[in-house]
């Protein structure tokens, strides 16, 4: 089960990403230049941290343009697995590849500090083994973090049963004390309808290791490579096709507006 | 021709950053600021003469990079030949 991991200019949690897929779960992994034009046949492309293009402009906005994204689009709309971990998860906001958008945090502060998430979908190929309302912790460290979109949209989102991890309170409770950047209904992270791109702001690749303290983080990739085990392999690639149609599950997703 | 494009938060979503500049305004002596929006300015030079074409041009880069149209609204002005 080979995982990339892009590596944008300014990328910072690439090694990371790289070191719990190869070394923890034992799997084969790549890095992934942002200049490549295809995905070396992997399976799972990760959109790692950091501040790609030194988030000039706004977070992800230049990453997103970058040659490597147009390859990633083309193996979502296939079913390939996304994951976007934190500046990975603004890249994939950018890219239209899930929607709304990031704000400043409300605290207008950089929040570096461990959370709690409660586990809202465990359908998902990243969260097989989780159950729904399970709790998680997990670090984060970002500025931008505070998700928005318009009510319309967060209704359409939440119909479509899209989030997959909200902030609360050690409890599992909704909390706004416990929802440090202040994003929209307490979001840490989303699906897409068919559920095979996922994005999360905190960082499951700095804690799935015994030694680091915590583990709650592991689950999330040790998924990814259950689920890629054990399912039949994608059709290969069409380079530079017409971009693919996801298929909409629920009504609900349909309704829901395509990205920007 | 140079243009200049401004990008700023939507009306309806909260701007932390304006929300504490005009705080910080309050502080030194500004008392009567109701709001602040901060955004970013752009002042983009055209090899173009047609000010139709410009404008729509101009627009058209909005939706696709300089803003996030899902947070941030933007206007775009031309600045008809002066330095800015």
């Amino acid at each position: 089960m080979k995982c990339g991991v892009v590596v944008f200019p300014g990328s910072n949690c690439d090694h990371d990403v790289y070191h719990v897929w190869k070394h923890v779960l034992q799997q084969e992994a790549t890095f992934l230049w942002h200049q490549d034009e295809t995905l070396k046949d992997c399976d799972l492309v990760v959109l790692p941290g950091g501040f790609a293009y030194g988030d000039y402009l706004r977070a992800g906005a230049l990453a997103a343009l970058s040659p490597v994204m147009a390859a990633v689009k083309r193996h979502a709309a296939a079913g390939g697995l996304v994951l976007g971990i934190c500046n990975g998860f603004q890249v994939l906001l950018e890219a239209g590849l899930l929607p709304g958008a990031m704000r400043r945090n409300a605290s207008l502060r950089f929040e570096c500090r461990d959370v709690w998430l409660r586990v809202e979908r465990d359908d998902l190929p990243f969260t097989r083994g989780l159950r729904a309302g399970q709790l998680l912790r997990m670090p984060i460290a970002h500025a931008e973090g505070n998700y928005e979109d318009s009510p319309e949209r967060l209704d359409a989102l939440e119909a479509a049963r899209l989030v997959a991890f909200r902030y609360t309170s050690p409890a599992g409770e909704l909390d706004p004390a416990w929802n440090f950047n202040g994003a929209a209904r307490a979001i840490a992270g989303i699906c897409n309808p068919p559920g095979n791109v996922l994005g999360l702001m905190p960082h499951p690749e700095r804690c799935a290791e015994e030694v680091l303290g915590n583990i709650d983080g592991l689950a999330i990739l040790a998924a990814a490579a259950e689920s890629l085990r054990s399912r039949p392999p994608l059709p290969p690639p069409r380079e530079a096709a017409a971009p693919a149609r996801l298929p909409a599950t629920t009504a609900a997703a349909a309704a829901l507006p395509a990205g920007r | 021709m140079i243009a200049r494009v401004t990008v700023y938060p939507r009306r309806e979503i909260l701007d932390p950053q304006g929300k504490a500049i005009r705080d910080a305004l309050a502080r030194v002596g500004f008392t009567g600021v109701e709001e602040v929006r901060a955004g970013k300015s752009f002042e983009i030079r055209l090899a173009l003469d047609d000010r139709e074409r410009a404008e729509q041009q101009l627009r058209e880069m909005c939706r696709k990079l300089l803003a996030n149209t899902v947070v941030e609204d933007y206007a775009v002005e031309i600045l008809n030949g002066e330095q800015p």
